[in-house]
């Protein structure tokens, strides 16, 4: 009887924390979903912004966070995926590896400002690439490496050692096992790490603010050393620096990111458990 | 006097500061099923992995001493190691099929080498599987997902697989701790098969299978090679007494 008291307030408190975590998240999106769909029209999307930002669309931003995913995606995701390989596969175990090891951790971890200002200091200025895609670009990916890489060691690590060792028993390189086995094992978790870490750079205002972020910017980029304006700092563009902004235009937009934001996921967890699907073991 | 075909001359073997083998000297004639035999942590399983060279893929190691594969030095400087491995076949103790088909999985080492005959490729399988005895069982799902096989049957996969490649010795470490006694006994007899044309090295899974198997047997105890005779004398007339008292079993 007692144990049978513990175990429904136990299972009571388990439920509302359960409840307490989601009901924050749903309301959010609810209310975003509700005002932000009163803002949206094939205009909202698909034209340009005029009158200070309070008429017209969204459409170079939209058309700016694409850009710059994508470039971000092209640039960080083969040196990050070499990389991994290189340091789960072939790197010895010394201090220097761990130190480099640790370093990204750490890195995954970092305030998304600090590498704000690393790519002025570092791109904008030092490299003379002013604010442009380019520098942009390079801080994303700078910014999304270590999560691309802690996330994709883990996963060529828990491809079981033995897969390595019978491959070489069977007169294969080390090369031929990656190759074969143990990528292809390791492909969800390393697309997992990816869409991790362009959903982030995405949704990032700070590092983008510097770098390459337009305040107002009514036409698309010409060049990869144009500017762009980008969702994120739109957002906080029109929610704190224009006064008189209407509420729907601002829910409009966030609305608008978080579909980005979420359809990269969906597609994400699609190509995963499709991968998945065709292991045959 | 029929020339060994393998030669162990004098191998000490270190895992860091931590000798694993002491000045082992043993040869193993061609045609024919040489045991190592002892407790765990004896150095069976290294020892079995010097002979492929499985053991430079762990970091921290050292080595002295040769070994020799019809007479040449298989750790030389110019040896090539994946024709190594391709001469000296292995199958381990738990059975790891590769992910893909039954077809696949035997043929994943030609694969790897890159042949890829498609006519002679149907014969490999075949002849693959059946001395592996597995032919029987297999033949109607080649296709078929390796992993759907039972344990015993993975296992014979296994040995098909090393023996795509026509090697000339065949290395087993402990091939069927993982297996019920039917799939033994087929791995068993499939060994008998196999001796007629490989020379096979086995670390057996119990004294039992060592004395059932051995054409000759080395009692290794502690990193040390104790006794190395035929298995017809070291199972019932051991000369070293901590041979006798392991075989039988008074300690172990």
């Amino acid at each position: 009887m007692n144990r049978n008291r513990a175990q429904q307030i136990g299972f009571a408190v388990l439920t509302l924390s359960a409840i307490a975590v989601v009901a924050p998240i749903l309301i959010v999106i609810g209310i975003i979903l509700v005002e932000g769909a009163r803002a949206i029209s094939w205009e909202f999307i698909f034209s340009m912004p005029y009158e200070g930002m309070k008429q017209g669309g969204i459409f170079p931003a939209i058309v700016g966070t694409l850009i710059l995913t994508v470039c971000t995606a092209v640039a960080a995701i083969p040196v990050g995926v070499a990389g991994t390989i290189y340091l789960a596969e072939y790197a010895k175990d010394t201090w220097i590896t761990r130190a480099i090891r640790l370093a990204i951790v750490n890195l995954a971890g970092i305030p998304s400002i600090v590498y704000g200002l690393f790519g002025l200091g570092m791109f904008v200025l030092f490299l003379h690439m002013g604010t442009s895609i380019v520098a942009g670009v390079l801080t994303l990916a700078i910014m999304t490496l270590p999560v691309i890489i802690s996330t994709s060691e883990e996963a060529l690590r828990a491809v079981p050692m033995e897969f390595r060792t019978v491959i070489a028993s069977l007169g294969g390189t080390r090369w031929q096992a990656i190759r074969h086995i143990v990528l292809p094992e390791a492909l969800p978790g390393i697309i997992t790490g990816i869409i991790l870490g362009l959903l982030r750079a995405a949704g990032e205002t700070a590092p983008i603010l510097f770098t390459v972020a337009a305040f107002y910017l009514p036409r698309l980029p010409q060049s990869p050393f144009d500017q762009v304006m980008a969702l994120p700092y739109h957002l906080y563009v029109i929610s704190t620096q224009v006064p008189g902004m209407p509420v729907s235009v601002q829910y409009g937009t966030a609305l608008v990111l978080l579909i980005l934001v979420l359809s990269m996921n969906v597609a994400a967890t699609v190509l995963r458990s499709y991968f998945r699907r065709r292991r045959q073991w | 006097m029929v020339e060994p075909k393998i030669c162990i001359e004098e191998v000490n073997y270190f895992y860091r500061d931590f000798q694993a083998l002491r000045n082992i000297t043993l040869e193993a004639p061609p045609r024919s099923v040489t045991v190592f035999f002892g407790p765990a942590g004896g150095g069976k399983t290294t020892l079995l992995r010097l002979i492929n060279r499985l053991n430079d893929m762990v970091d921290d190691t050292r080595m002295t001493g040769r070994v020799l594969l019809d007479g040449k030095n298989v750790y030389d400087p110019g040896a090539n190691v994946a024709s190594l491995r391709r001469r000296v076949g292995m199958v381990f103790a738990l059975p790891l099929p590769l992910p893909g088909t039954v077809r696949e999985n035997v043929t994943y080492g030609l694969k790897l080498a890159g042949r890829r005959d498609g006519g002679k490729m149907e014969q490999i399988l075949e002849r693959s599987l059946t001395q592996a005895a597995l032919w029987d069982e297999v033949k109607d799902r080649l296709d078929s997902p390796a992993n759907a096989l039972s344990g015993g049957q993975q296992q014979r996969l296994c040995i098909a697989r090393s023996l795509a490649l026509e090697p000339e010795v065949l290395l087993l470490d402990e091939p069927t701790s993982g297996l019920d006694p039917i799939s033994t006994r087929k791995v068993e007899e499939s060994l008998h098969e196999l001796k007629k044309l490989y020379t096979i090295i086995i670390v057996p899974h119990s004294i039992q299978q060592a004395a059932r198997v051995a054409d000759q047997a080395a009692f290794l105890l502690m990193g040390d090679l104790i006794e190395y005779r035929a298995g017809t004398e070291i199972f019932t007339t051991p000369h070293d007494k901590r041979t006798e008292d392991y075989v039988t079993g008074r300690f172990g």
